[in-house]
């Protein structure tokens, strides 16, 4: 008897419950919770919390005040600060059309019917899969003063008689760090390039080529377009990816020379750890955020060109 | 700071004095040391990983050692040098964490108030040891209170080629920076040039530029944190740096800490300045032809420059006890442990060099004479000056520092980008940013 009263009352009052979850729009609430709040801890919070470090004059180990733009305005003043800028700026520019020019190349080539492909396409992927301060420590041998094994080789040719000075001076420094980037690079382009290429249809380039395209006009009027969307999105993360770069110049030159290869990541890093300016160093990573919030939106203009791949006119 | 007790102070004062008075570094009559470690107590060290085997092991020995004695239960926790100085702070903000953290040379200047008043562990050490260096008082002290207790100090030498030097026609590495240069243009003459690190080299870097600016009677502040460097003696400094660096090997603007070491071993370099660890990679190689090194070694301590002093400067570990610490009288005893001589010792002996006693009764141990390549590094932090000299250790000599301002400011002029006056004037105006006027 008892047991039964129990569950009645128990039905009674689950049935609500039921119905309430079985409303379309509370489930859906209820499962973005879990997602949403992961995101709102580990990534708008962190944020948020940076952006606010950066109006505030905290040093490792005391709590700071909120001193509005003070922060922004003392490095408005720091010539070191806008050295950097120029640093990261030309990094990622010149970096970025390397790794896609070479990437895409890698790509095409990839994409053809080559013996032991699927070998060839594993092997490309390693610069990107060797922890990045490995093949930083690898750079840092090659680049060395004393022990570089491109200056040895190069006057074992007899073609220098004197060692490169790599990392030394100014310029060298910073082309020979947006090398060692392209390298690391490249793979990630060039095999999700490759991954676009795949999908494009046999039956687009037959097509072209019954109406006698070349093969120019093949890869400008049909790979291009159809390789447009996943070609800005690569295009994105691979800015994102140069621009807050901090390992290969951590482990190569920590900056230096004369802080020509100090990017805003060391030197937000520099500022903040080891220096102790918490509030500065947060500054410094928050000014990177215009430049990021740039990268980003001209990926999503240029996914909205996908009426390029339907045929339409893009209007 | 604020809750210091007046008499905690006057126990101070008195505490320097008596130490101050004794000199000597004879073992004075032991003071009597009362702090007992509470009921059930137990700790968690924190301290660099180690510079060679010997010290950790040691360490960890005379910790065992402790943990008999008195029943209270130690954990010793390395860490990463550089992961060091921000779990520190973090333990300082947070206030959970580690009882005693052994960090960097002016972390505990950092977050002073977050410290336990350490005076009673530094007088009566400082009573029974000869007195603290000058150099380990700066460290240790805030104002009149003690912070922090100074372990020991990591500092360099010159290190350089016997056979080198002398076909060069020179004997030994001279004392003044005329001569020093002559040398260095000898050796570079010969084939056999010198290098030092003009990267953003954390030691190597920092370690020679300011022994050439302090040489010279610059430095980046005054005694009241004024900025003092653009100045006539910074001017010349710089001079004397480029026609130094004329005679290095080239590469060095892109040296960072390991560079010279490798070089130096390689045979490329002549002389260089170092910790001991070259010679001791030498002398422990399997390689016979690094092994062949080890008697051409020599150590010299740095050429004194104008101003007539020494003016190099070394890496000090402080111990600090945090005021969070539920056990804060087992935490200085522990400290107080490791430092008498029965525990320091055989600690110091083990690390074979690596570490300068800050106490002066060290002095006299046998680790510095039982292999005459060790005697120059006896001195390290009797004669060092402090990384921020001649002002106060803080945020501002902690951010210039990490700024690599002075290292900087060498490296382009040394590289001809700048002119030593430009250089001066630069530098001067970024180390105000630290240093707000």
């Amino acid at each position: 008897m008892t047991t039964a009263a129990i569950n009645r009352t128990g039905s009674l009052v689950r049935k609500p419950l039921v119905e309430f979850l079985d409303n379309r729009n509370v489930l859906s609430v209820l499962c973005m919770i879990p997602a949403a709040a992961l995101l709102l801890t580990f990534l708008t919070y962190p944020l948020g919390l940076g952006v606010w470090l950066g109006f505030t004059d905290t040093k490792i180990g005391r709590a700071g005040l909120f001193i509005g733009l003070e922060n922004y305005v003392s490095l408005f003043d720091d010539g070191v600060f806008w050295l950097v800028v120029f640093n990261t700026l030309l990094y990622t520019t010149v970096a970025t059309v390397l790794k896609f020019g070479l990437g895409l190349y890698l790509a095409l080539l990839l994409n053809n019917h080559l013996p032991f492909k699927a070998i060839l396409r594993a092997i490309i992927l390693l610069p990107w899969i060797v922890p990045t301060v490995l093949s930083a420590i690898a750079f840092w041998w090659i680049y060395d003063a004393q022990f570089s094994i491109l200056s040895y080789m190069l006057e074992k040719m007899g073609l220098i008689d004197q060692y490169i000075d790599f990392l030394g001076k100014p310029n060298n420094a910073r082309a020979s760090l947006i090398a060692a980037n392209v390298w690391r690079g490249i793979p990630f382009v060039a095999i999700c390039l490759l991954a676009g290429l795949q999908t494009i249809s046999p039956s687009l380039y037959e097509a072209a080529a019954l109406d006698g395209a070349t093969s120019w006009q093949r890869f400008r009027h049909v790979t291009v377009p159809m390789l447009m969307p996943i070609l800005s999105i690569v295009l994105t993360f691979s800015v994102l990816f140069t621009f807050t770069d901090f390992q290969l110049i951590y482990a190569i030159t920590r900056g230096g020379p004369v802080n020509s290869t100090h990017l805003m990541a060391t030197l937000a890093f520099q500022r903040a750890i080891p220096g102790g300016q918490l509030g500065e160093g947060a500054a410094i990573a928050t000014a990177m955020i215009p430049f990021l919030v740039a990268a980003t939106l001209s990926s999503y203009f240029g996914l909205q060109r996908r009426k390029w791949q339907q045929g339409e006119r893009d209007d | 700071m604020s809750d210091f007790t007046r008499r905690d102070v006057v126990k101070a004062g008195v505490g320097i004095a008596a130490a101050s008075a004794l000199g000597g570094p004879a073992l004075a009559q032991a003071p009597e040391w009362k702090i007992q470690p509470e009921k059930g107590a137990s700790l968690r060290i924190m301290r660099p990983a180690k510079f060679v085997q010997g010290d950790e092991t040691l360490f960890l020995e005379n910790t065992a050692k402790y943990e008999k004695m008195t029943g209270v239960k130690v954990r010793v926790d390395s860490e990463g040098w550089e992961d060091l100085v921000p779990k520190s702070a973090v333990a300082a903000n947070v206030g959970k964490g580690p009882d005693v953290v052994y960090g960097w040379h002016d972390n505990a200047h950092q977050f002073p108030d977050k410290l336990a008043n350490l005076n009673d562990v530094a007088n009566y050490l400082g009573a029974k040891y000869g007195g603290w260096y000058d150099l380990a008082q700066k460290y240790g002290k805030r104002g009149n209170n003690w912070i922090s207790i100074p372990l020991g100090a990591a500092g360099a030498k010159i290190v350089w080629r016997k056979s080198m030097v002398q076909a060069a026609g020179f004997n030994d590495v001279p004392k003044d920076y005329p001569g020093f240069l002559k040398l260095c243009q000898a050796l570079k003459a010969k084939g056999t040039p010198c290098g030092f690190a003009l990267g953003n080299a954390v030691g190597d870097g920092n370690g020679w530029t300011h022994w050439v600016l302090w040489g010279h009677g610059a430095r980046m502040v005054n005694e009241k944190d004024q900025v003092t460097l653009n100045s006539p003696e910074t001017i010349a400094a710089l001079e004397y740096a480029k026609q130094l660096y004329d005679t290095f090997i080239p590469g060095t603007l892109s040296w960072l800490d390991p560079s010279n070491n490798k070089a130096f071993l390689d045979g490329q370099i002549s002389l260089t300045a170092n910790g001991i660890s070259v010679y001791y990679a030498a002398k422990t190689a399997t390689d016979p032809k690094i092994k062949e090194l080890t008697a051409d070694i020599e150590h010299a301590q740095f050429p004194v420059g104008p101003v007539g002093r020494p003016t190099e400067s070394c890496t000090m570990v402080p111990a600090m006890v945090f005021r969070y610490s539920k056990f804060p009288n087992a935490a200085k005893d522990y400290i107080r442990f490791m430092m008498e001589k029965e525990q320091y010792e055989p600690w110091l002996e083990a690390s074979i060099g690596y570490w300068g006693h800050p106490l002066r009764y060290y002095e006299n141990n046998k680790i510095w004479t039982v292999d005459p390549k060790h005697t120059p590094f006896n001195a390290v932090v009797k004669n060092s000056l402090w990384l921020g000299y001649a002002g106060s250790l803080g945020y501002a000599s902690a951010g210039a520092l990490a700024d690599y301002i002075v290292v900087t400011m060498f490296a382009s002029v040394c590289s001809g980008a700048k002119s030593p006056k430009d250089a001066a004037a630069e530098a001067h105006k970024r180390a105000e940013r630290y240093y707000k006027i």
